[in-house]
């Protein structure tokens, strides 16, 4: 199977990149943007097949690696 | 006292604190590789500043995960002292040893300058050199040093008397200006500024030295 990993800031937590974007953006005419927030993909392949297992395996990933939990929130997306 | 220097690859001031270290005890300390995954007979542990894994995915998340950093959590819970200075603080972090994180400064700019800190608890055993109330003044150089907990453990954290040092201007939008970071049992300490950088007139102070006798004292 294929995962594809989405960390995000918590909401609350300040992201002075995602202001800098947001800014940006204003200077390049894209006045309409707003609240723009900055995270982070992370994509893999796993030998696992069976979808509920995959995201077990996922999740525990999460917990240990690659997401912070005092600061991040994620959300795993699984295809074949 | 024989302190042990863990290096990452990628940190920049494991040999500064092994100066720190020698200067204030009068023997060096051990290096200790961070792929080995046994500690050398050691009772104070210090995690360098640097930029270990090139802050790859998290400032320190790698580095807490790498083979030795078991032995140090080990050791931290049974009591040994172990100090993370900048990198340090945020593997401390990462592995759990001290609470919060560190996030990207609130500015966005790489910040590099001399702070000026309060002690705001002098009875912890990295702080018993200096006084309650007392200025000290130690450098910072970080991208992430920004101090982010919830406001729960930020008042847990001052109830207990666990912020030990504070910024008197903050550098980098660091939660209630907290600059440093004890554990519970006051065992682990995390430092965004750099002590072992003012050891000498000649590195523009000596406010460092004092910090780091002050350790050696206290745990002798």
């Amino acid at each position: 199977m294929k995962a594809r990993i989405h960390i995000t800031l918590k909401p609350g937590v300040l992201d002075p990149q995602g202001k800098a974007i947001e800014g940006a953006l204003k200077g390049l005419g894209f006045d309409d943007a707003a609240n723009v927030r900055q995270g982070k993909v992370i994509e893999m392949t796993l030998s696992e097949t069976d979808e509920n297992a995959a995201r077990a395996r996922v999740e525990e990933m999460c917990k240990k690696l690659l997401a912070n939990p005092v600061m991040e929130n994620y959300a795993i997306e699984l295809s074949v | 006292m024989k302190p042990a220097v863990i290096v990452f690859p990628a940190s920049n001031c494991d040999r500064d604190v092994a100066v720190a270290l020698e200067k204030t005890t009068g023997k060096a300390p051990a290096m200790v590789w961070h792929a080995d995954s046994d500690l050398p007979d050691t009772d104070f542990i210090v995690l360098p500043g640097g930029f270990s894994y090139g802050d790859y995915l998290r400032s320190g998340a790698m580095a807490a995960r790498s083979p030795i950093m078991r032995a140090v959590v080990e050791r931290a819970k049974a009591g040994t002292p172990v100090l993370g200075i900048c990198n340090g603080f945020q593997i401390l972090t990462e592995a759990g040893l001290l609470p919060g994180a560190l996030l990207r400064n609130a500015g966005l700019n790489f910040v590099c300058r001399m702070t000026t800190l309060r002690v705001e608890n002098s009875q912890s055993m990295f702080t018993s050199g200096f006084y309650e109330g007392q200025y000290v003044d130690f450098p910072v150089a970080h991208h992430d040093g920004n101090y982010f907990a919830d406001d729960e453990t930020l008042d847990r954290l001052e109830g207990e008397g666990r912020v030990a040092f504070r910024y008197v201007d903050n550098p980098n939008g660091s939660a209630r200006d907290i600059a440093g970071v004890l554990n519970e049992s006051g065992n682990v300490l995390g430092l965004m500024p750099h002590p072992e950088r003012v050891i000498s007139p000649l590195l523009g102070g000596v406010d460092g030295l004092s910090f780091f006798k002050g350790v050696i004292d206290s745990a002798a």
